[in-house]
């Protein structure tokens, strides 16, 4: 059943009974019905706000944003997590930002450093412990091009000056320091850690190959922004970008370098593929050095061929006709792919909430294999985020800001939809609800799901998620009706 | 006096950007548009308005100002 923008808002009002009568007035302002016809959201829903005292929200922290998403997946720095163990500690390794190269040598994501702050550098302060650790770790990995430090919370409160030992730390190890203010309690969300991070990279890194003018440059280079790699996305963008002629200098962040990210000042345009954590560099870029940027959507097929023709519709012919040759190549993989998937995930109804780009930009790969988005979420989301959603989403689709797990659950059990993409705070909770689930953030351990390629691996995962035959084994068998059919697809 | 960005967008509108709080909004009207004399009171579509001291010349966009808000 698709709800109507009445019948949408008519449950929005009867989940919110159950608040007092303050937090439902706040959280109304965060629920809506979509109007696709709208341009501005700014009117219409509340974005980018504390979540309130009392419920359960998905949020994360500005550290998460900054180090878990942005940093995290460069290759070649040395993050310093830098407080007490646990914040590093528990947020390792979550979101599989794959790395070409040797772990410990050239490449140092999946290992953890912490400056494992304890009661004695609370109380007399912690940079000179932190100086020490950055000469010593320039000892352990001589290959690392820099070292990243985010502050947990502990080093705001006590008023630690990282800016002052990344000053000095740099001229003792002759490479990049960054001090990056990312404490937890800044912001309402890991929103703000991407922007502290953006804002780091633009203030420490991105000029540092200014005066070098050795590097080759031809007119078809261009730079990946806002992609994680998780999976290998940025891998499977980065085929496609090659095929129709492109070169790709620079990745970020997902494999990336700081190499390439001094160089990315020589790309003709800047493909910015999650809006949210990295629009903030991409317009200073813009603004610095003059690479126009530009968003795009690598997923499903449709989505892709879009993008590809807008993406070469920045440069001349033969990138364009390479663009039409390659769509055209692809053609008959991704017929095959949908003549199979299709017939058993059509009609199919999915319901997401995520963070970044998701809840907008999967829905195309969702209607290529002929399943419908009724209901779509952010969780930390700003109104800009939503500007963009709404001519994505169908007409009375249900939109949720910063969902607690209430209503969540709430808009689960009245619109029962056949899927739930979101995260691993939510997985278990619908599973044992009876409902298919995949974790949307880091594919649930799959992947790639962008481009062509990542279509097959999307549809594939959707399929074998929804189809599977232990939906049907939820209720004992005495308390299955007799008649209850098997799914024809199982 | 907020710091703004000012670019075009894709469309070749005028976009007002105001960075600290990620809010974009298309200008609907600017007071003076000419080769020599650039800025002066700006409408958005959202109906409020700012005020850029006007430049000498026109701008290459995009570019950070600092606005009055009116
Ligand atoms: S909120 Fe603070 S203490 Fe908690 S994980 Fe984030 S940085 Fe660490």
């Amino acid at each position: 059943m698709t709800m109507n923008r009445q019948e949408t808002e008519q449950l929005i009002q009867e989940v919110l009974e159950v608040y007092p009568e303050a937090t439902g007035k706040q959280r109304a302002k965060h629920l809506m019905a979509n109007d696709p016809s709208l341009e501005k959201s700014n009117k219409c829903i509340v974005a980018n706000k504390k979540a309130l005292p009392g419920v359960m929200t998905a949020r994360g922290c500005a550290y998460a944003g900054a180090k878990g998403v942005v940093w995290g997946p460069v290759k070649d720095v040395l993050n310093i997590s830098h407080g007490p163990v646990g914040c590093g500690q528990f947020s390792r390794a979550g979101r599989r930002n794959y790395v070409t190269g040797y772990s410990g040598v050239n490449i140092f994501n999946d290992i953890n450093f912490t400056s494992d702050f304890q009661e004695k550098d609370v109380v007399f302060g912690g940079d000179k412990k932190l100086a020490k650790i950055i000469t010593e770790l320039d000892g352990l990995f001589p290959l690392a091009k820099g070292v990243t430090i985010q502050s947990e919370c502990p080093i705001g409160l006590i008023g630690d000056d990282i800016e002052a030992v990344a000053k000095k730390s740099a001229k003792d190890i002759g490479k990049v320091v960054v001090p990056v203010r990312c404490e937890g309690f800044r912001g309402v969300s890991q929103s703000l850690g991407h922007h502290v991070a953006n804002d780091s990279l633009r203030d420490w890194v991105l000029h540092g190959r200014d005066d070098d003018q050795s590097f080759a440059s031809t007119p078809y280079d261009v730079a990946i922004t806002g992609d994680y790699n998780i999976g290998g996305d940025a891998w499977s963008t980065r085929i496609l970008l090659e095929q129709i002629g492109l070169r790709v200098i620079a990745q970020w962040s997902g494999d990336g370098s700081i190499p390439e990210m001094q160089t990315t000042r020589h790309a003709k345009l800047n493909l910015l593929h999650c809006y949210r954590s990295m629009n903030y560099i991409s317009r200073h870029m813009e603004e610095k050095y003059g690479i126009p940027w530009l968003e795009y959507n690598f997923f499903g097929p449709t989505k892709i061929a879009e993008s590809l023709r807008q993406i070469a519709a920045f440069f001349d012919d033969t990138i364009k006709e390479n663009a039409e040759r390659v769509i055209a190549e692809y053609r008959p993989t991704m017929d095959a792919l949908i003549a199979k998937y299709r017939p058993r995930l059509e009609g199919k109804r999915v319901l997401l909430f995520v963070g970044g780009l998701r809840p907008r930009h999967i829905i195309g790969a969702y209607e290529d294999l002929g399943m419908e988005v009724i209901g779509a979420g952010y969780e930390f989301a700003h109104n800009d985020d939503y500007d963009r959603t709404f001519k994505e989403l169908q007409d009375g689709a249900l939109i949720y800001d910063d969902a607690t797990s209430f209503e969540l659950e709430s808009f689960v059990e009245r619109l029962k939809p056949d899927l739930i993409g979101s995260g691993i705070k939510e997985k278990y909770v619908f599973h044992k609800m009876g409902i298919p689930f995949r974790q949307m953030h880091s594919w649930d351990y799959s992947g790639p799901y962008h481009g062509y390629d990542g279509f097959a691996i999307f549809a594939r995962d959707m399929d074998m998620t929804i189809n599977n035959p232990c939906w049907q084994k939820l209720k004992a068998p005495w308390q299955r009706a007799q008649a209850e059919p098997l799914s024809a697809a199982a | 006096m907020p710091n703004v960005m000012l670019r075009h967008n894709a469309a070749g509108q005028l976009v007002f950007y105001v960075t600290k709080r990620d809010h974009e909004e298309t200008v609907t009207a600017l007071e003076h548009a000419s080769p020599d004399r650039w800025g002066g009171e700006i409408r958005l579509a959202d109906g409020s308005r700012f005020y850029l001291e006007p430049l000498a010349r026109a701008p290459k966009l995009p570019m950070t100002v600092r606005v009055k808000r009116l």
